[in-house]
């Protein structure tokens, strides 16, 4: 499904400034898999991502997705079968246009269906009606509203919605939970969940939640330096508690006041 | 002591010049670009439709001037997109290249006279009487307003508004910022050239220096559109530009009534501009601020 081979990044190269995000890391992913990432702060978690989706071509290495050699595909090419969120509520949405003409944006990832010069269908609203109506959160009864007037949370599960609104092929997540207060995020992260499930949807999260890292999906990875240092799955992942994983942190040196603080 | 003819011009210019709003609320409201091609593209409007004018080509002139400000808005959004050139700095060279470009068009002369050409309004004026000019640039506005917003509901319009209001969230929906850019400064422009294209053949001269300042009249018609409609929809909106472009004309007149010599209107217009975009941020700066999302521009 993903497959990441052997991808380098290094930022400035040749500069005082130089740092070498990824090194060498590959990541095989199967259809269908939830995997949670774990990592100290600066571990390149979330230059994986943007690996992944564009932001940057890599040095070295390749990524495949579902056969396809996407290593050299732009970014915007690349969102049409890969959905992301990010921690800022604010990064997801169009502030100045309403939530109906958010989701017809992103709805725009099925294109091939729709010319460039149709207009919003009485049928798409109704669609949009009833997808946001699942959200549980009454926005469906708001949908001639604009955007920047909804709270982080309620932004962040209209971008949720946006980003699964056309099933894509890999879902990435980075931290979207963290900028929200806990009972907004505990509900963002039930629908996360029932969303992903009931798509099948491969997906990607960093986290730096210990306990819902082992909680959710079927793998988790732990990140340090660019590399992935520690793969979790089957078996020896569900006898995991979140201590013996704390502890796992400390042999690794992952040491992270963050980490810890949130296993509590 | 305002004469009905007086009123007359002001409404007629009004309705000319709102297609420079209509252009730059397209461009610096919706795309977020001040798009500083305006004034060379205004320029070439007017010097491709009085060049086809005299060629005998009134009305063909329109679209030709029309696809001719496409082609420079094509350029900036080329110089912005493909090399990375800052939007303010890539308007400007293209205007800069513009002035031989307009000159060219011209012949090689600084101005074109049209006295005893056949234009759009001395075609229209045996049906039309008195109204032969204010109809004709009514009409052309009125449609370009409606055509505009009926392009902004649809999903590439949308596409252009989103680019403006978060290029982020635009890549992540897949699609290409840089043909939204594009789009959206080639029907900028085209409007721009539309409106120099129907200035000249309204006035019957085309002078090389026609477009010197537009952007800023055209920032100064929008804002006190905006001033006059403050909320409501896209449609509200261009309205209020409209509006804006036609009262801009009417204070313009008052002055020239009241004998302020035409050379301090560009100073004024300057100044409106000013106040009017850097009023939001003193007021801010007033008090402490409490509404985040909106305040991004
Ligand atoms: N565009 C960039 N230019 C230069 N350096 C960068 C860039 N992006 C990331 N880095 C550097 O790469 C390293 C990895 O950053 P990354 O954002 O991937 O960390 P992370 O694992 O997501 O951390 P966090 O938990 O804090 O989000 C950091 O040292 C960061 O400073
Ligand atoms: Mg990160």
């Amino acid at each position: 499904m993903l497959k990441i081979t052997n991808i380098s990044k290094t930022f400035n190269p040749g500069t005082v400034n130089e740092k070498a995000a990824l090194t060498n890391l590959s990541l095989h992913l199967e259809k269908g898999d939830f995997v949670t990432i774990l990592g100290s702060n600066g571990a390149g978690k979330s230059t994986l991502f943007n690996a992944i989706a564009g932001s940057f071509t890599v040095d070295s290495g390749t990524i495949r997705l579902d056969g396809q050699n996407i290593t050299n595909m732009p970014d915007y090419k690349r969102s049409k079968v890969i959905g992301r969120m990010f921690q800022d509520p604010l990064k997801g949405t169009a502030p100045n246009m309403t939530i109906e003409e958010n989701l017809a944006l992103a709805y725009m990832r099925a294109s091939s269906r729709h010319s460039p010069f149709s207009i919003i269908t009485k049928s798409d609203r109704a669609d949009f009606r009833e997808r946001l109506a699942q959200l549980g959160l009454g926005l469906e009864d708001r949908m001639s509203n604009p955007v920047g007037l909804l709270s982080g949370g309620q932004r962040q599960a209209l971008t949720l919605l946006m980003a699964t609104l056309v099933t894509p092929k890999l879902l990435l997540l980075d931290e979207h939970t963290a900028a929200l207060d806990p009972a907004t995020a505990e509900k963002v992260l039930e629908l996360t969940k029932k969303i992903v499930a009931e798509n099948n949807i491969t997906c990607l999260m960093i986290t730096h939640n210990v306990s819902s890292a082992l909680q959710l999906g079927n793998r988790t990875i732990m990140m340090k330096d660019g590399r992935i240092v520690l793969e979790l799955d089957g078996e020896t992942r569900q006898n995991m508690t979140t201590d013996d994983l704390l502890h796992a942190f400390h042999n690794q040196g992952v040491d992270n006041d963050r980490i810890l603080f949130s296993a509590e | 002591m305002i004469s009905t003819a007086v009123i007359m011009s002001a409404l007629e210019l009004g309705f000319v010049y709102a297609l420079v709003a209509l252009a730059l609320f397209l461009s610096f409201r919706i795309l977020n670009i001040a798009d500083m091609t305006t004034d060379g593209t205004f320029t070439l409007g007017c010097a491709v439709s009085a060049t086809m004018a005299v060629a005998g080509h009134p009305l063909l002139a329109l679209p030709a001037a029309m696809l001719a400000g496409a082609a420079a808005g094509a350029v900036t959004a080329a110089l912005q997109t493909k090399f990375r050139i800052p939007s303010i700095l890539a308007g400007i060279i293209t205007n800069t290249g513009l002035y031989t470009v307009n000159l060219a068009v011209m012949g090689f002369s600084s101005n074109v006279n049209m006295m005893k050409t056949d234009t759009l309004f001395t075609l229209v004026k045996p049906y039309l009487g008195v109204g032969y000019k204010l109809i004709p640039s009514l009409v052309i506005t009125v449609i370009c307003g409606v055509l505009l917003v009926l392009f902004l509901k649809t999903r590439l319009g949308l596409s252009i508004r989103a680019t403006g209001d978060n290029p982020d969230m635009v890549r992540a929906s897949s699609i290409n910022t840089a043909f939204t850019v594009t789009v959206g400064l080639c029907l900028s422009n085209a409007l721009t050239a539309l409106s120099g294209a129907v200035l000249a053949q309204y006035q019957k001269t085309a002078d090389i220096n026609l477009g010197t300042g537009m952007v800023i009249i055209g920032l100064a018609s929008l804002i006190i559109g905006e001033t006059l409609l403050p909320r409501g929809k896209t449609g509200l909106k261009v309205l209020g530009a409209i509006l804006g472009s036609i009262l801009y004309r009417f204070i313009i007149a008052i002055a020239l009534r009241l004998d302020l010599p035409s050379e301090c209107l560009k100073l004024i217009s300057a100044v409106i501009v000013a106040l009017a975009i850097g009023l939001p941020a003193i007021q801010g700066s007033f008090k402490p601020a409490t509404k985040g999302g909106n305040d991004g521009c």
